[in-house]
Order: C-alpha cells, then structure tokens, then sequence
C-alpha cells in the first residue's frame, strides 16, 4: 500500500513538474484541440513520462531494497542492524525481583556476529547476550543463567519496565519483545520497510548475479546457450507453423472444399491455449526439442493459417476484377495480387504467433528443460535464487520486446503498403 | 460489325430467402466504335449491374453482348475498367501499375515501355512514375487508374463513377482529361455516374435508367462532349440548352425517387 501511495505521489507530482519545466512545444495542432477522447491519434505518448516512469519503478525498487545505486537518503527505513540491550525483570515464587540486561547483536544474513562482553552483573538474575539475524527472530532464554534457589520459580514480569504477561509483547525502539505462553521471551529486531534479499534482490544483486552468469553459465550451460536454444526452438517452431500454415490458409481462402474441410479443425484447435496441449506433446514425444518444436509448430500454425486466409479473403473485389479486364490471367492474379495483397495479413499474424510462441517456449520450459530461460527460473526459484528468476524475468522480457520491434521493422521494410490500401 | 450491342439484357438475382430482384429488363443498345456514353439514374436502377455484365463479372440471366462480331463472355483485356478507387496495386509503384496488362500479356519492357511513358506523360504523371500509389492524391489515383486502362489498349473502356471519389474543382480537370483521351484515342466508353452534370458534359450519348426492374427510360444525343473537347467546360455549362437539359433530366429523376419513396411507404 505504501509503495503504491508512493508510486502514485510520484506519477502525480511529476506530472505537475514536467508540465510546469516544459512550457514549450504545446502550440501544435493536437494541443489545440480541447476534446481528444475517443481519437486515439491526437494522443501521442509523452517520452519525458515514459522516461520518468522507468526511473521510478528503479527508484522504489533501489529505495525499498536498501540499494547502494542511491543515496542511502532515499532508502525506505531498513531493518535493525547493531547491538540492541534490553532490560527484563523477573520475580521470583517468593516475590522478590531482580533486573538484568539483555544484549542483542543483529547482523545481516552471512555476516558473522561480534558478540559483546558482558559480565553476568549482580542478583539472582544475570545479563544475557544473543544474536539474532535482521528480518529474523529468536527466542531470548534469559533464565537460563539465572541463579534461581532450589524450589523457586522464576518467571519474567517486565521489559524495560513495561509489565509483559505471557502471549504479551513490549515495543521497543529497535523491535518487538514477545513472551511465549510459556513465559519465554523471543525477539524480534524491527523490519523496517525494505525488502528482505530473499524475496526481492536489489537492482545491483541482479546485475551482479547477470555477470555472474554471463561469465561461468548456469547449470552447465552458458546464458546465451539457454536464450538461444529458447530462440531456436520459437523459431524453428514458428518456421514450420508459417510454413504449413500460410499455404494451409490461401488453400481455405481459395476453395470452398478446403474452407469446408479445415474450418472445423482450425476454428476448434485456435481456441485452444498452446499451454494446455503440453502435457500432451510430452506424453507423445517426451521433453526433448522434437516436442517443444511440435509444441510451438501447433501454436503457430492456426494463427498463420487464419491470417493468410483473411489476407486472402480480405482482397478488395474491385483488385481483381481490374486484373482481370486488364487480361491477368488466374494464376497471375494469384501471384500478383492476391498474394501481395495478403501479405500485410500474414504479417500481423506472424507478430501475434511470435509472441505466443515466445510465451509458450517459457512455459514449456517451466514445465521440463535441460536448457532455456523458462528451465533457469525455474529451477532458480526451487533454490530461493530470486535475483536469477528476476533476471531471468528481465531478460525474457527483453528478447520478447526485441522480437515485435523486429518484426515490425520487417513490416515496415517488407509490406510498406500496409493499411495503406 | 464493329461496336458493341447489348440485346435484350435481363438480370435476375435470386436471394438467400427465396425472393429474387430483377435488376434489369430487356435493355437493348448499340454502341458504334468511338461513341462516348454515359448512364445516369437512381441508385437501384441496375446501372452497376449493366456495366459489371458488359465487364463479363456477371452473366446475364437472359440476353446477349456482342463486340466486334463475337460474343462476350467473361472479363477480357478488350474491355478495359476504371473503378471509383481502391483498384490499385498498392505493391507496385506508379509505373508497374501502369503497364500491368501489357507484363500480364508477356510483353517486354521495349515494346511497351515507350507506350506506357507516353500515357504518364498524358495524364500528367511522368514525375511520380516511381512514387508508390498511396502516396498520390485521390485525382491522381483515378489518373494512374486511366492510363493503366489506356496502356492495355482496349477496345471499350467502362468507368464506374471514376469521379465520385474527388472534390469539385480536380473532378472538373479530370472530366477534361476524359474528354481529351476519348478524342485522342477514339475509345467507345461507358461512364456511370451520379451526376447529372456530369453525364451531360460526357454524354454524346445519355442514357437515364429507370429503377424496379432496371430498365432503359430516355436516351439522348448531345452536343456537349464534342463541345468540351474544345472549350473550357465551364463555358459549355453556361450553354442555355445544358440547363435545360439539366433541370428536364434532374426532374424526372426526382419523379422516380418519389415514386420508389412512395411506393416503399405504401408497402410498409
């Protein structure tokens, strides 16, 4: 809740910023118009918040992990990290009380504990010191250097003279002082507000723990090697989808026979999420490459079949009937109209079906893989390992990204009649 | 004989539920080689459906076409036609568009090339003649459309609404431009329009349609083509007979539509 009130504090007050810094530029057409809902045109993205928003989401991510990439001013309030010493006071069955002092060394995860010297002080109750670890707690066996006389008890009535009953807790500055039912006390060092590294690493972790792997590999296999076999099997899979399924869609565009036939087929298998055949194709050809490859060959091919065959459908009657007063004969109009004209089609289709390959390969590989970026997040998150499955998250977002910026570059280069038509 | 004649068309389309509409009825016409016709009338009046049949995208259900001594059936590269837009290859730039039918005939660049340049250089296009088509205007699309036809050389060219798409005053440069190509390559043309001023200044030959069933309803001869051939058009509008001409046929235009008006509140 906190970080989403500060997210919003900072979408909103960077907005007033950048506005009030940036007068210039707001005398063009589309700042003049007063209405632009509804015309998606008129709103063009404004780069200085994309830019803005980025730097935000690193900075709560930095602020909220105790991050070194900003100014420790910055950082949300870390856990307690020192010597915290707390007084307790305990009663013997004969009633009379006695005080002693409590040290606590907490220290990071992996740090080693210097632990005070503390001499045992006078009265039956003698001082203890402990060590905790920050986000941790632990039970605090105070009583056990007391020296309680035979046939007494001896039970803990007051921190720092707060009264404490058993199932009770006393607020420290440094933390939570609790009794068990039992009378036992335990302590817990304050949290702070900042992330523990074990659920969310900090930005520098992450790009540490890339290096890392970039360097010595995972797993015995190099990072390149599991995003490229990742790459490979999307594009080997998407290679043969397009290529069954381009001449699958002209073949239902073209005859009624063929429409008739495979309408069923393809109108009932594109439904179908491509992740719930898996257990399928691994029952029928194993883990290995060749189901991966049949996998994502199946979540390409209805795609590219539908695609083609609306690019196909899709030709403006008056092309063709101009073809053919101009004396084109069939199979010239197939090849110089019909099939350019069907081209942008097929081009969204590819970009669609390239994305749902890359989304089914993760999968896949989440479920069964010697290699790939899916398997590598996988099997980071069975260790806890989450600075690899947030890098891994990253980076899979990063070649996804770099796979529709590619492919609408082909687009542009390839098919610049698009919607032109 | 030369020319072209159209003997008792009739079409019938027959519909899903079981009805059928009589597009056209026993239309019977001869066009002489050269002859420059326009066809005007209410929309529903069947005048798409003539010139889709004459193309051969159609089969009549009853009749027969006739050019140049054979029969038509089917579209052929002797009858060559403009659309209102959207029939561009938007694929290929200026040029290729341009001498599409003489490359679809398996002609070589060096014996149509002259030709095709010749025609960009008539409708003025010479300079755009690597442009890709979308990056043209609407008058210079429906210009790359005409010298398209032009360039397959063929025998009747038929225009549905090729105008309709463009603003007042590039519609008036090409009703020019029409005029100028009919002149100088002695074409027989169709021409569908909506406007009555329009099929004036292209009429040699006007033909008013009459809709439910889709029938011929007056034919006229007239001056006005041969005139703006060597006029401004604009002095040809000014001619007393053009406006008489104008308001007679625009009258019996608006007594149809009053009639299918009419004739559609009666019935619900």
């Amino acid at each position: 809740m906190i970080v989403l009130g500060l997210y919003a504090l900072i979408f909103v007050a960077s907005y007033f910023l950048v506005k009030m810094v940036v007068r210039r530029a707001t005398t063009d057409y589309a700042s003049l118009k007063t209405v632009t809902f509804g015309d998606e045109s008129a709103v063009v993205p404004n780069r200085i918040a994309s830019v803005v928003s980025i730097l935000t989401i690193f900075l709560l991510w930095a602020a909220f992990t105790g991050s070194s990439l900003v100014p420790s001013v910055l950082h949300a309030p870390g856990p307690f990290i020192g010597t915290a010493s707390f007084d307790y006071t305990a009663q013997l069955s004969d009633g009379s009380l006695d005080d002693a002092t409590v040290t606590v060394v907490v220290t990071r995860a992996g740090d080693d504990p210097v632990m005070p010297e503390v001499a045992p002080g006078d009265g039956f109750a003698k001082n203890d010191v402990d060590e905790i670890g920050a986000w941790r707690s632990g039970l605090i066996r105070v009583k056990r250097n007391d020296e309680v006389p035979e046939g007494m008890e001896e039970t803990v009535v007051a921190v720092d003279g707060q009264p404490l009953v058993p199932g009770g807790s006393v607020y420290l500055d440094f933390g939570r002082v609790g009794m068990s039912p039992k009378g036992t006390l335990n302590f817990e060092p304050a949290k702070g507000w900042q992330m523990e590294p074990i659920w969310l690493p900090s930005p520098e972790a992450v790009a540490a723990r890339f290096m890392d792997i970039a360097r010595d590999g995972y797993r015995g296999s190099a990072l390149w090697e599991h995003l490229g076999y990742s790459l490979f099997r999307v594009v080997v899979g998407f290679l043969f989808g397009a290529l069954l399924g381009i001449p699958l869609g002209y073949a239902m565009g073209l005859s009624d026979w063929f429409r008739g036939w495979f309408d069923p087929i393809v109108e009932f298998m594109r439904p179908v999420p491509p992740l719930a055949l898996i257990p399928l194709v691994i029952i029928w050809a194993g883990i290995g490459e060749t189901g991966k490859i049949i996998l994502l060959f199946l979540a390409a091919l209805w795609i590219m079949a539908i695609a083609a065959r609306s690019g196909v459908s899709g030709v403006k009657i008056s092309k063709v009937h101009a073809a053919y007063s101009l004396g084109a004969s069939k199979a010239q109009i197939m090849r110089h109209v019909i099939i350019p004209n069907s081209l942008p089609e097929i081009f969204t289709g590819a970009r669609v079906a390239m994305g749902v390959c890359w989304g089914t390969v993760v999968a896949a590989e989440l479920v069964a893989a010697e290699k790939g970026a899916g398997m590598m997040i996988m099997v980071a998150s069975k260790f806890q390992l989450t600075d690899i499955v947030i890098m891994g998250i990253i980076l899979i977002g990063v070649i996804g990204f770099g796979i529709d910026m590619l492919m609408r570059w082909a687009e542009r280069v390839l098919v610049p009649w698009k919607g032109k038509g | 004989m030369a020319g072209l004649t159209i003997e008792n068309l009739s079409m019938r389309f027959e519909l899903p539920n079981g009805s059928s509409v009589q597009a056209l009825q026993d239309v019977s016409l001869d066009l002489a080689q050269g002859e420059l016709l326009s066809v005007l009338g209410p929309s529903g009046c069947g005048k798409t459906t003539l010139l889709n049949i004459v193309a051969g995208f159609l089969a009549p259900t009853e009749g027969r076409i006739t050019l140049n001594g054979h029969r038509v059936s089917g579209p052929d590269a002797e009858r060559g036609m403009v659309f209102q837009q959207g029939a561009l290859f938007e694929w290929m730039n200026v040029r290729e568009n341009v001498s599409f039918g003489p490359r679809m005939a398996g002609k070589r660049e060096r014996d149509y090339g002259a030709n095709v340049d010749h025609l960009l250089d008539v409708v003025g296009l010479q300079d755009f003649k690597e442009k890709s088509v979308y990056e043209l205007s609407g008058g210079m699309q429906q210009r790359v459309a005409l010298a398209r036809c032009l360039a397959n050389d063929p025998d009747v060219i038929l225009m549905d609404e090729p105008l309709g798409a463009l603003d007042a005053l590039t519609r008036e440069k090409m009703q020019s431009l029409v005029l100028k190509l009919w002149k100088e390559t002695g074409k027989t043309i169709i021409l569908i329009t909506h406007s009555v001023e329009e099929a004036l200044l292209l009429g040699e030959r006007l033909l008013v349609m009459a809709p439910r069933p889709g029938r011929i309803h007056r034919e006229y001869r007239l001056p006005f083509a041969e005139m703006g051939v060597e006029t401004d058009l604009r002095q040809v509008k000014k001619h007393p007979e053009f406006a008489q001409r104008r308001e007679e046929i625009l009258s019996m235009i608006w007594d149809m539509e009053e009639e299918i008006m009419g004739r559609t509140e009666v019935a619900s």
